[in-house]
């Protein structure tokens, strides 16, 4: 019956947030099925990749006025060469500059959608986990109901009712993202307010925010993490997938679901007009894939073998 | 005693690699087993006995385990040096096992009687005389007859209707009754060897007693050898002719069981005899064992038990005793052998 | 399962929210850029749509009892006779996909749990998660790019030539029907169709089935029950491929139950880059023009599709598992 876990002796991993029951060791060979994995590694290599590019990106595109939708019709569909790497587009634009550009856009939507997916779904979960009775039926049901219907088309209606727009659309898709973490808190509220009573936690003046923050969320942050990690590339499919049907970001904004899209009615002459932008997403989405799966690899050793 | 024995296990050696480190978990393990002997092994959990058993099937997976050295010779063969196919050759057809809990051991998605059938298909692969069907009889005619073997061997084992039986699944019968089924399983191959670890443990008490008449009538039908590994020492004393007493990875005591239990000679075995109440022992006279079982991943030099030993000298931390025979094939591995010091 | 109505209930009213209370106008879209507001009133009118929420909402269901799904603003249209149209042809998609999934996708999974941390093992995990990782439209424009448009094997999309005479409708899978007519060219011309949407869309579901049939494969192989079967003398292929296969396909079944639906939803993408004349393509025209009838209508369809594959799962694990038949 261990509320409170007894302080870690080693206060490097404290400061790294692993779970409060983690010892020192159990986070050494966590760090060591990590490093052991090359899956992982290439991962990893792969994301900060993306976050450099995302980061670095007005600073490192060869032709930024393409990406502020300047066109060079003169100069349309162009096939890759040293000047224009990926080839140029329709509007002769600079493929290779749409691309890296679109990296900002596709990150942000992505987390975006996984931090908004994640705070309401523990907001969420905490609020049934809590009330119990038929506070938690309803919501328990409303996240049921994701089961049921096609994430997608859901997305896509919401999306199309409040029209175009970067905002809107990571609106659309986080509206449905929620129900995972909300399971996953709701679970751990659960348990840990049958031990509340036990301690009788409350009767010394707790307050249900300070025991969700002191109690709950250590306990859970890990899963959550891993979660998160996971669904990056999953959210990043599915701003390309919006993209790719003509709902959400419009151009100029260089999205790359958008831009494959368009490319499509230039098939197969000018294929790396298309080529390119799917390339990106598969890597982006792969190399969240990878690390995620690393992740939960170290961190839930039960789900590897 | 001429007959050379069936199995012959001499000093086996046997390491496992877990992320602590390696452990030695053999250190030099010897049994003969003749025919129509049934050997108790005893000892407590981790002691190496299930471990004993499995080596001799060769089902201890590798990694994490190595042998360092030993043999395992059946019918003069060295099972260490047999690969996983001429192993196979062996299993079920010579050598038949049985484990702890009939509950797990038999596969839930299937019929017994499927399982038993692909047993004895396997074995008639090795023996044409297990079916004495002709070698170019079909499929069907050999699966007909395999099945024919299975309601036969079931009955045998004590299933009534086995003909009606054979097609239920395995939660269709009692605790008691799958063990029958998997002992009808080990022995459907006509094994001359039967390995059975903990064969009882999981069952009622009144069923343990049905279970181990079973064995002890099938052993006298068939003239198998016979390995019960057990840490029930009242079991061995019931169904046995011989036991061999482990601990820490060492056969520390073996010999025919009247002398063993009759006369204990090691200090391990009295403690193992003395910690079981009988109806002569007074309140208060039950006595544990002061320590702990030994890291095997650092065992002590000498003697692996004269850590927890009252009788223990400086020679016993030097390096391991060997088996002495003090009489009549009743051997203990101990510097000081006999009833020392019993009295307290 | 008996949850299903009331789901499928709060479901009309998710999505008759969304289409209602939203930032939107779907009649002046419908009634066409150069309507005046009094034609948008009129329009609005004809459908309804000048009522209360609440009112259009019970009308709404009211309707559904009769099976009235109502009618698209955009193509004025019933609802109920293009759901009719669309879903066999989804379907016939899904269970092509699935079907590939599952052929492929559950021995592999078994050869990865006895090839463990060797290399087909590693080549099965960055498959796997390069297949999840790939977006389908993208592999969907691959795949044409590749057999439609250079090699010219396959046709680039729809269902079947509008120049050809279909074979008689009889279950709406055009390949089914085509063996039921017994005309095998048409049954070739179907398949060709079939072949690059449905292989689009399995690689997924493959993916996690193989990745779900490992990891139960590995779980299963622990049991005491393999150990007994081995100690035994079976052979190592016997025991995988017939003792352990069994019980993990039972683990595996109930992803594949999940993944079904998941398909269903997914067809959106596919059958928009093959031109599938399916319900993903119906709900996609539907939602870019906020036609909210046919979207309640797909969604419903699909939710129910979804709750009969769990329960046709349900039903298929009691053949397999016998310990929950006889219970």
């Amino acid at each position: 019956m261990s509320l409170t876990a007894p302080p870690l002796p080693d206060h490097s991993a404290q400061e790294i947030a692993v779970p409060i029951s983690a010892s020192g060791q159990a986070w050494r060979r966590s760090l060591y099925r990590f490093r052991q994995s090359t899956l992982s590694i290439i991962g990893l290599i792969l994301v900060l990749g993306l976050l450099l590019v995302a980061v670095a990106g007005p600073w490192i595109v060869p032709f930024p006025e393409h990406v502020t939708g300047s066109v060079a019709t003169a100069n349309r569909f162009r096939p890759p060469s040293v000047a224009h790497p990926f080839g140029t587009n329709e509007l002769g634009q600079d493929v290779l500059s749409l691309v890296l550009a679109g990296t900002r856009v596709s990150l942000f939507a992505g987390l975006a959608v996984v931090l908004a997916g994640a705070f309401v779904g523990t907001v969420i979960g905490a609020v049934a986990g809590y009330a119990g009775g038929w506070v938690d039926e309803v919501l328990m049901r409303l996240s049921d109901l994701k089961l049921t219907v096609p994430g997608l088309i859901f997305a896509m209606a919401i999306a199309a009712a409040l029209g175009p727009g970067l905002v809107n659309m990571v609106i659309a898709i986080a509206a449905g993202w929620w129900p995972g973490y909300a399971r996953l808190v709701r679970g751990e509220v659960m348990a840990k307010k049958e031990e509340m009573f036990v301690t009788a936690a409350r009767a010394l003046g707790a307050s249900p925010g300070r025991i969700l923050f002191r109690h709950i969320l250590p306990n859970v942050m890990t899963p959550i993490i891993v979660k998160m990690s996971l669904d990056m590339g999953f959210a990043i499919l599915t701003v390309a997938s919006l993209g790719f049907i003509g709902i959400g970001v419009k151009p100029p904004t260089p999205e790359w679901g958008a831009l494959l899209s368009v490319s499509r009615n230039y098939m197969p002459d000018f294929w790396w007009t298309a080529i390119f932008p799917g390339l990106a997403i598969f890597i982006a989405v792969f190399g969240f894939n990878l690390l995620g799966d690393g992740l939960r690899d170290v961190f839930d050793p039960k789900a590897r073998r | 005693m001429t007959e050379p024995p069936l199995l012959d296990i001499r000093d086996l050696h046997l390491s496992m690699t877990s992320f602590d480190g390696e452990a030695h978990v053999l250190a030099g393990v010897n049994l003969s087993v003749r025919r129509n002997e049934v050997w108790g092994v005893v000892g407590e959990t981790g002691c190496g006995k299930s471990l004993t058993g499995l080596s001799i099937s060769r089902l201890v997976p590798s990694p994490p385990a190595r042998y360092l050295g030993g043999k395992i010779l059946f019918d003069g063969r060295d099972l260490l040096s047999l690969d996983e196919a001429g192993m196979r050759n062996l299993r079920g057809h010579r050598i038949g096992m049985i484990f702890q809990d009939p509950t797990t051991n038999l596969n839930p998605a299937f019929r017994i009687g499927e399982q038993l059938v692909d047993v004895a298909l396997a074995a008639d692969r090795r023996n044409p005389d297990i079916l004495g069907v002709a070698a170019r009889a079909g499929r069907r005619a050999r699966r007909r007859a395999a099945r024919d073997l299975a309601v036969r061997t079931l009955a045998e084992v004590g299933i009534t209707d086995a003909a009606e039986r054979i097609d239920a699944y395995p939660h269709e019968f009692s605790g008691g009754m799958r063990q029958r089924v998997l002992i009808a399983m080990a022995l459907i191959g006509r094994p001359d060897l039967l390995i059975a670890d903990e064969p009882t443990t999981a069952l009622d008490v009144s069923v343990q007693s049905q279970i181990l008449a079973l064995l002890a009538g099938m052993v006298r039908d068939h003239a198998m050898g016979v390995i019960l590994i057990t840490h029930n020492l009242g079991v061995v004393a019931k169904a046995c002719s011989h036991v061999a007493v482990m601990y820490a990875g060492v056969i520390v005591e073996s010999g025919p069981v009247a002398a063993v239990l009759r006369k204990p000679s090691h200090p391990y075995t009295r403690a193992l005899m003395s910690s079981i109440p009988t109806s002569g022992v007074r309140r208060g006279e039950l006595k544990g064992l002061p320590g702990q079982v030994p890291n095997l991943i650092k065992p002590p030099r000498g003697c692996r038990f004269a850590p927890r030993c009252a009788q223990a000298a400086e020679a016993c931390r030097a390096g391991p005793p060997r088996p002495v025979d003090i009489g009549g094939g009743h051997m203990a591995a101990c510097l000081k052998p006999g009833p020392a010091a019993e009295a307290a | 399962m008996f949850l299903t109505i009331p789901v499928l209930l709060g479901l009309t009213v998710l999505v008759f929210a969304i289409g209602r209370l939203l930032p939107g106008d779907p009649v002046a879209l419908a009634a066409g850029p150069n309507a005046t507001p009094a034609e948008i009133a009129a329009y609005a009118r004809e459908f309804g749509l000048d009522r209360p929420v609440w009112v259009q909402y019970t009308s709404y269901l009211t309707g559904l009892l009769g099976g009235n799904f109502g009618v698209s603003i955009f193509t004025r249209r019933p609802v109920i006779e293009d759901l009719i149209a669309y879903t066999p042809a989804t379907l016939e998609l899904v269970f092509a996909a699935m079907a590939l999934a599952i052929l492929i996708g559950i021995p592999a999974g078994l050869a990865a749990a006895v090839y463990r941390d060797r290399w087909p093992d590693y080549l099965s995990r960055v498959a796997a998660l390069g297949a999840i990782s790939m977006p389908r439209f993208f592999l969907g424009l691959l795949l044409q790019l590749a057999f439609a448009m250079w090699l010219g094997w396959l046709p680039l999309g729809g269902r079947f030539p509008l120049t050809d005479d279909p074979p008689r409708l009889v279950t709406g899978f055009l390949t089914v029907d085509a063996l039921i007519a017994q005309d095998l060219s048409a049954f070739w011309t179907a398949c060709r169709h079939l072949a690059m949407p449905a292989i689009a869309m399995s690689l997924s579901p493959l993916a996690t089935i193989m990745r779900m049939m490992r990891a139960s494969t590995l779980e299963v192989m622990q049991q005491d029950y393999v150990m007994t079967e081995r100690a035994l003398g079976l052979s190592q292929r016997l025991i995988v491929t017939k003792y352990v296969a069994r019980n993990a396909i039972s683990a595996t079944l109930t992803v594949i139950g999940l993944y079904f639906g998941w398909l269903l939803g997914g067809t959106v993408l596919v059958e928009t880059i093959f031109d599938w004349p399916g319900l993903g393509l119906y709900a996609t025209k539907a939602v870019v023009t906020q036609d909210f009838m046919p979207v309640i209508g797909v969604t419903l369809v699909i939710g129910t599709l979804f709750v009969c594959a769990n329960l046709l799962v349900d039903v298929l694990y009691g053949v397999i598992n016998p310990k929950v038949r006889t219970e």
